[in-house]
């Protein structure tokens, strides 16, 4: 007979809590199976060689990746907001941004519909509030 | 015997290497950051401050580990690291030398505490691990001291607890007092503070829950190790999980800790940055002068 376990926690509510945040997609394992090919062929941009081919022609070397067509569709438009709805990761993600010579600034200011200045500006100024955008139910 | 001896947080955000690659360091937006390191960098170089091994507590940002490995804790055994090209050509800073001697004793340690650690040799460092050593050395030739990788996965869901990070960092302590040479061991968490970096919701900033994270690091960690991944996701963003990491650090150093420098600014990029120096208490040396420094917006000079 083992040492009674410590309380579990129950790994259901655990992830369902996640849902709860608004504008925000944590990387959960659903996510990281879906985007398995996406983030893979973004950790491929790490060898000069393959950012050179992928530079030449984007769409062929997407070919290589095993991807769906909509994470081929996010990638091409460079619409990072669509590539974490399809299992993208921004740690992934940044192999191409990087690539393409943009900063996690950039990059990150991109999904939030505002401009690069907006963005730049808004952090200069404090960033984000947290107010209003802890939980969608809470309202808080 | 070895001893922890210090533990310092550091941000680890790549713009800070960018800004050093670029000599925008003491721009009007770069400047006060490394205004608020150079005590760091002082104080470390001074006196018998400098450590010999840095244990670094660091996540590694989807570079030595893809989709095909995500190990929670993991810890480099090699003789040295190279830096990674993570999509731009490796930072153009020094290999960071190991101590295998001192890492495999960690490791060995640890797994007979109950941590299943997992032991990397062939790894490259990424801007997390280099990023810290740059902003805290500078620009040396060479590091001046050895470096033990220490990556933590908080990039997949889920990562470790608080609570178990807060206790994997009591037996790192352990490990390092049970090595036999005499070693002046610092134990670095890096990352944070509060950020995010993607959706709709990039950019939050949360300067109250950054000072009170900071607070009670110092006071009373073992109530912060408590603190739900839900908490850190709503109030400190996203990426702002990365704090757990700061709590391995703190468990390294034992109930009583003196702060001896800490230093606090909003923004770098897209987060808002937190660096510390910490002792065990028992065994602190006086801080530093000023001892707080907050800088950038809404933030008082003190």
């Amino acid at each position: 007979m083992t040492e009674k376990k410590k309380e579990r926690v129950d790994i259901h509510a655990y992830l369902a809590e996640f849902e709860d945040i608004p504008g925000t997609r944590v990387f959960t394992a659903q996510r990281a199976r879906k985007g398995y090919w996406l983030n893979q062929f973004a950790m491929s941009l790490m060898k000069e060689e393959n950012r050179q081919r992928f530079k030449a022609d984007n769409a062929a070397y997407l070919e290589d990746w095993n991807l769906t067509d909509a994470q081929k569709q996010a990638v091409l438009a460079r619409d990072y907001n669509a590539m974490i709805d399809e299992g993208g990761n921004v740690y992934f993600l940044s192999k191409l941004f990087s690539a393409d010579g943009l900063s996690f600034q950039t990059a990150a200011g991109s999904m939030t519909g505002m401009t690069k200045e907006e963005y730049a500006q808004m952090m200069i100024d404090g960033g984000r509030s947290p107010e209003g955008v802890r939980s969608k139910k809470g309202g808080y | 015997m070895a001893r922890v001896t210090t533990g310092i947080t550091s941000s680890h955000i790549p713009a800070l290497g960018a800004a050093i690659q670029t000599g925008t360091k003491g721009n009007e937006y770069w400047g006060p950051v490394f205004n608020g390191y150079q005590p760091i960098m002082d104080w470390i170089y001074a006196d018998d401050n400098m450590p010999d091994v840095i244990v670094l507590v660091y996540n590694d940002h989807a570079t030595a580990f893809d989709m095909n490995v995500i190990p929670t804790f993991s810890i480099g055994c090699a003789e040295k690291f190279e830096p990674a090209d993570e999509g731009w050509g490796p930072r153009p800073v020094p290999d960071v030398i190991g101590h295998p001697d001192l890492a495999w004793h960690i490791a060995q340690s640890l797994i007979l505490d109950d941590f299943d650690m997992c032991i990397f040799n062939d790894m490259k460092v990424d801007h997390g691990c280099t990023v810290p050593l740059s902003m805290v050395f500078g620009e040396p030739d060479k590091w001046p001291c050895k470096v033990i990788p220490f990556p933590v996965n908080v990039v997949t869901y889920p990562p470790p607890s608080g609570a178990r990070c807060f206790a994997l960092g009591d037996s790192i302590r352990a490990a390092v007092e049970s090595f036999p040479e005499d070693l002046n061991v610092h134990v670095w968490g890096t990352g944070g503070m509060s950020h995010q970096l993607q959706g709709p919701r990039a950019g939050l900033i949360n300067k109250e829950f950054d000072l009170n994270f900071i607070d009670q690091l110092i006071k009373d960690p073992e109530t912060l190790s408590k603190m739900p991944h839900i908490e850190y996701l709503r109030e400190s963003g996203s990426e702002g999980i990365e704090l757990v990491m700061w709590l391995i650090m703190r468990g390294a150093l034992g109930d009583k800790v003196k702060d001896l420098y800490t230093f606090y600014h909003i923004p770098a990029s897209n987060t808002a940055l937190g660096a510390l120096i910490l002792q065990p208490e028992d065994t602190a040396k006086e801080p530093l002068d000023p001892r707080v420094v907050h800088s950038g917006h809404s933030l008082e000079a003190v």
